[in-house]
């Protein structure tokens, strides 16, 4: 085993997670905007729980991508170009998603506020997908060549693993946006919301739950398997917990299902970064993708001071903006007029 | 089709894109804060709507940066994965860095401060736009850092075909990149300060043609006030006026920096990039003489067409070395040491593809050289000029009411956006045709260069790319579009717009209410507690 290439998979392993854990919710209060909203003060109250938050969580994939690079140069090249056509459409999903976010309010009319809606709902359900549809393919394989590159043309990444990883993100997106939202709003979008992640909306989980299965059946281990256990407690844990509409608790036992469950398929997978599904020996590995000793040794001491301070000022962040919402917070959309005397 | 031209013009047309919200970012942030400390420090009211007025544009303009700013990290994966993988090891910690040192501070801080007007404490409120704002400016030393080491590899040793770190203090400390960061700091705060003066003016304008400021027959201004507009009132023209003069110091600032940190690049590049600055003097033959129009046919690429109208002689080694009659070295005398160094045509390796054995051309197209070259400093120097014209036009606290000095002050907006973009083309495209530029000098580290046609991902092909190109390139204008309009919009409506309090102060003492604006149903009745999440809710989106 070498020492620095497992620290960084397991730190990029740990970005991934950061990333899911806390865009997640983002990204699923989007969606839910656009499906299970009543109403404009309704939108409005969902998109400001997330408003002081969700750019400081896209930070995460951010430096999941750029971290990747730099501790594994030659898995970044290969997954982010043998996934070219999915990527362009996450990355117009997480533009139009961003630009809706801070310009649906500077509007003034309904047309544009439903545009509005439109791109920030179908963006972030086409991230959450392509990003899911990634994770799923880099756990399970790609046809790459010798030299780590696509063959087989555009689509070739298009298979049943991608889909399933694809849903897999999207579906924990929905019933963890519904337990943030549980947890951070009052009314009728707290209630509805906390019987969504309660009742039968638990079952969206259920395409993760196949990912994690699909990983552990072609390579599991002791360890990964005693994940799997845990992430099944957490999650019965969480489903009960909404269920008596203890909210903290719901959301807790989701977080920590999901930290389980992608960690159990990290470990699954160890020590394969991206499977070729050609040839085995064209398999990316922590040892074969790596940058050197020296650069790693770099990273490693910039992350152990960068990132526990990430930990703090966001927590900070979620600490300032605890109080619940309600629509009585959420005042009428003031006007813009223009200062010009005609 | 060519791949390797598609993801060229794919790469250029989204980064040109991308850093033209990147300096107002950085140019306006430094500002913002500031305007917030004065409020602190002496409690005057106009700082306040100073800062919430400019705040407000500045966030809309930050958002288009982040949107933007995702493409460019993920491309270099997607399109240019042989780069990736070449450069992997030293190109990707200065990025990962950006990400944990700069970006996670800039994002989180920011969404502390649009939301934490009223709920933070003052000092601490105050305390997170500073930090978003140094996490910009660290962002723009990381990311300068990687691309000054793509002009400038230091810090590196070749092994088994690639790059590989030995030292990160070198490629931090890099001569390049701590002129290429400096410079570009200060070209931002030139972008900055061309904002702060044209819509400053245009906004002192309109006092004066809807007849609230005056001049009396000293041509003082005499300052009114319209108690049926939301915030035209005294204070008002004192915003304006105060923007313009802190526009105009901060253009000073900016574009004296500019022409000190710019003189230094030059001669750093003159040592390590000669072919680049060769093509930039149009300079055919090498000599002393700095040329100010030549014309002919420079995007030939060759010499014979190229004709010197206007030369100043010694300027051009004075700029190079420091010496008025130390000769620099022309195309015709570089072009044969760089086909000896780096071979005549493209090797023979499967990496090239189509392209092996293709004729090398050296001359990077010296039309785009010399004219990026000329068009930033002839843009730079444009706003400079105009910002001691604006200081002096305004000496007597207002503007003149000619509507076209109005017109030109908010077209010279984009004089120093032009000058950025020309810096970056000129400093991008005088690169090739190296991604990785080799160094001739000791510092460099020998052997650490690559080609851009050797740099394009193989397994990715043309289609794609012409795809994404096309798709990014309508959603970007789209985007534009809808930028500025905001912009637009946000400027005309005045401080008012990021300040309803100035509405609702303005109903609560009884005014009547102005020319049937919407008003605020809700506000009769809604306790003060309501009222004020909905001025901080007002200010953030
Ligand atoms: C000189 C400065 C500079 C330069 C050359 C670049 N950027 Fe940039 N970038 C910034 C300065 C900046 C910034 C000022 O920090 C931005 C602009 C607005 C903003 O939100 O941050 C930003 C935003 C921004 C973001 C979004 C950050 C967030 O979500 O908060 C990313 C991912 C990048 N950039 C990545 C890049 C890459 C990969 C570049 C190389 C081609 C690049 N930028 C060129
Ligand atoms: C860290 C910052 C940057 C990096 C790493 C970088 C890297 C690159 C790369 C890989 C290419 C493609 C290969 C090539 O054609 O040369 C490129 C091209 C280009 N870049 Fe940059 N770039 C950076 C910043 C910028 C910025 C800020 C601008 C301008 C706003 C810019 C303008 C261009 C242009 C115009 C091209 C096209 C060059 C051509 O077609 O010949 N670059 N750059
Ligand atoms: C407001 C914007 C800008 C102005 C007014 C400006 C002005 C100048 C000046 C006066 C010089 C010195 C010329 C000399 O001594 O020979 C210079 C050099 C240079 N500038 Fe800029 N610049 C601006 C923006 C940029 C940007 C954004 C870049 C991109 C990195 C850039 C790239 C360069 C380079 C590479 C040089 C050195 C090469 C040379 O001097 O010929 N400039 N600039």
């Amino acid at each position: 085993m070498e020492l620095l290439p497992t620290v960084w998979f397991v730190a990029i392993a740990a970005l991934w997670t950061g990333y899911l854990l806390l865009e997640g919710f983002d990204l699923g209060v989007g969606m839910h905007m656009l499906v299970s909203a009543r109403g404009e003060s309704q939108r409005r109250l969902m998109l400001n729980t997330i408003g002081p938050v969700w750019d400081g969580n896209e930070v995460w994939l951010i430096t999941a991508g750029a971290a990747t690079f730099a501790a594994f140069p030659l898995w970044y090249a290969s997954l982010f170009s043998g996934l070219y056509l999915p990527l362009v459409f996450v990355l117009l999903g997480l533009i139009f998603r961003a630009v809706s976010i801070e310009y649906r309010g500077k509007g003034s009319t309904d047309r544009w506020r439903r545009m509005c809606d439109l791109g920030l709902g179908v963006g972030s359900f086409v991230a959450a997908f392509g990003i899911g549809a990634a994770l799923g393919i880099t756990t399970t394989g790609l046809p790459i060549d010798a030299n780590g590159d696509r063959v087989g043309g555009p689509l070739a990444w298009l298979s049943v693993p991608a889909v399933l990883g694809g849903l897999a993100v999207v579906g924990f997106c929905l019933v963890h946006a519904a337990a943030f939202l549980a947890l951070k709003t009052d009314g009728p979008v707290r209630r509805r919301s906390g019987r969504f992640v309660g009742g039968w909306g638990i079952l969206a989980l259920l395409p993760i739950v196949g990912w994690v299965l699909l990983v552990q059946a072609n390579n599991a281990n002791p360890w990964s398997l005693a994940l799997v256990a845990v992430a099944v407690l957490a999650v019965g844990y969480g489903w009960v917990n909404a269920h008596r509409e203890n909210e903290g608790r719901g959301f807790l036992g989701l977080a920590v299902f999901l930290i389980a469950g992608v960690a159990s398929i990290f470990s699954a997978v160890y020590p394969v970064v991206l499977p070729s599904t050609i040839d085995p020996a064209f398999d990316l590995t922590i040892s074969n993708a790596a940058s050197g000793e020296y650069t790693l040794g770099v990273m490693t001491w910039v992350t152990a001071f960068g990132l526990p301070l990430v930990f703090v000022y966001q927590g900070w962040t979620y600490w300032v903006f605890r109080r619940r919402l309600s629509e009585q917070h959420i005042p009428d959309a003031h006007p813009v007029v223009s200062a010009a005397g005609r | 089709m060519d791949p390797v031209d598609i993801a060229r013009w794919q790469f250029g047309i989204t980064t040109v894109y991308h850093f033209w919200m990147v300096p107002l970012t950085i140019g306006l942030g430094p500002v913002v804060a500031l305007m917030q400390t004065l409020w602190l420090r002496t409690g005057q009211e106009r700082y306040l709507r100073m800062t919430k007025f400019w705040g407000k544009l500045y966030l809309i303009n930050f958002i288009m940066g982040v949107a933007t700013g995702l493409v460019q990290e993920f491309q270099f994966g997607m399109a240019w994965s042989e780069y990736a993988r070449f450069v992997g090891d030293v190109f990707g910690a200065p990025l990962a860095m950006e990400g944990l040192l700069a970006f996670f501070f800039e994002s989180t801080f920011l969404g502390l401060w649009i939301f934490g007007w009223n709920r933070l404490p003052r000092r601490v409120h105050l305390a997170t736009l500073w930090i978003a704002v140094f996490g910009s400016i660290a962002s723009a030393y990381f990311i300068i850092v990687a691309n000054s080491w793509m002009q400038h590899p230091v810090g590196v040793e070749l092994v088994e075909g690639r790059a590989v770190m030995t030292d990160i203090w070198a490629v931090l400390g890099n001569s390049t990149a701590i002129a290429a960061f400096t410079h570009t700091m200060f070209g931002a705060l030139g972008v900055g300060a061309g904002f702060l003066i044209g819509i400053s003016w245009y906004h002192l304008w309109r006092r004066r043609r809807d007849g609230i400021d005056s001049v009396d027959e000293l041509g003082r201004v005499v300052v009114g006030e319209r108690a049926d507009l939301p915030g035209r009132d005294r204070l008002d023209h004192s915003v304006w006026l105060r923007s313009l003069r802190i526009g105009a110091a901060v253009a000073i600032l900016g574009f004296g920096g500019v022409a000190i940190t710019g003189d230094a690049q030059a001669k750093l590049m003159f040592e390590q990039q000669p072919m680049k600055m060769a093509a930039a003097e149009g300079a055919c033959e090498s000599g002393t003489s700095f040329s100010i129009l030549s014309v002919g046919t420079l995007g030939d690429r060759d010499c014979d067409g190229v004709v010197g109208l206007i030369e100043v002689p010694g300027v051009l080694s004075f700029l190079a070395n420091g010496s008025f009659d130390e000769p620099v070295r022309g195309v015709n005398e570089l072009l044969p040491e760089y086909q000896a160094a780096y071979g005549e045509t493209l090797p023979d390796d499967s990496i090239y593809g189509d392209r092996a054995g293709q004729p090398i051309q050296y001359v990077p197209l010296m039309e785009v050289t010399y004219w990026g070259f000329r068009l930033m400093i002839l843009f730079g120097a444009l706003a400079a000029f105009a910002a001691v014209v604006a200081l002096w036009l305004t000496r007597k606290g207002t503007v003149p009411q000619s509507k076209w000095i109005m017109r030109l002050a908010v077209l010279g907006i984009l004089a120093p956006f032009a000058a950025n973009s020309a810096g970056w083309v000129f400093t991008e495209m005088g690169r090739q045709p190296f991604v990785v530029a080799p160094n001739p000098n000791p510092s460099g580290v020998d052997g650490v260069f690559m080609f851009t046609a050797a740099a394009v991902s193989p397994g990715v092909s043309w289609g794609e790319l012409l795809f994404s190109l096309i798709t990014l390139t309508l959603v970007y204008g789209a985007l534009m579009v809808v930028e500025v309009r905001l912009i637009a919009r946000f400027t005309r409506a005045g401080v008012a717009a990021a300040m309803p309090e100035l509405i609702h102060s303005r109903d609560d003492a009884g005014h009547p209410d102005g020319d049937g604006d919407e008003g605020d149903p809700q506000a009769d009745g809604a306790d003060s507690r309501v009222r004020r999440a909905d001025d901080v809710l007002g200010f953030a989106y």
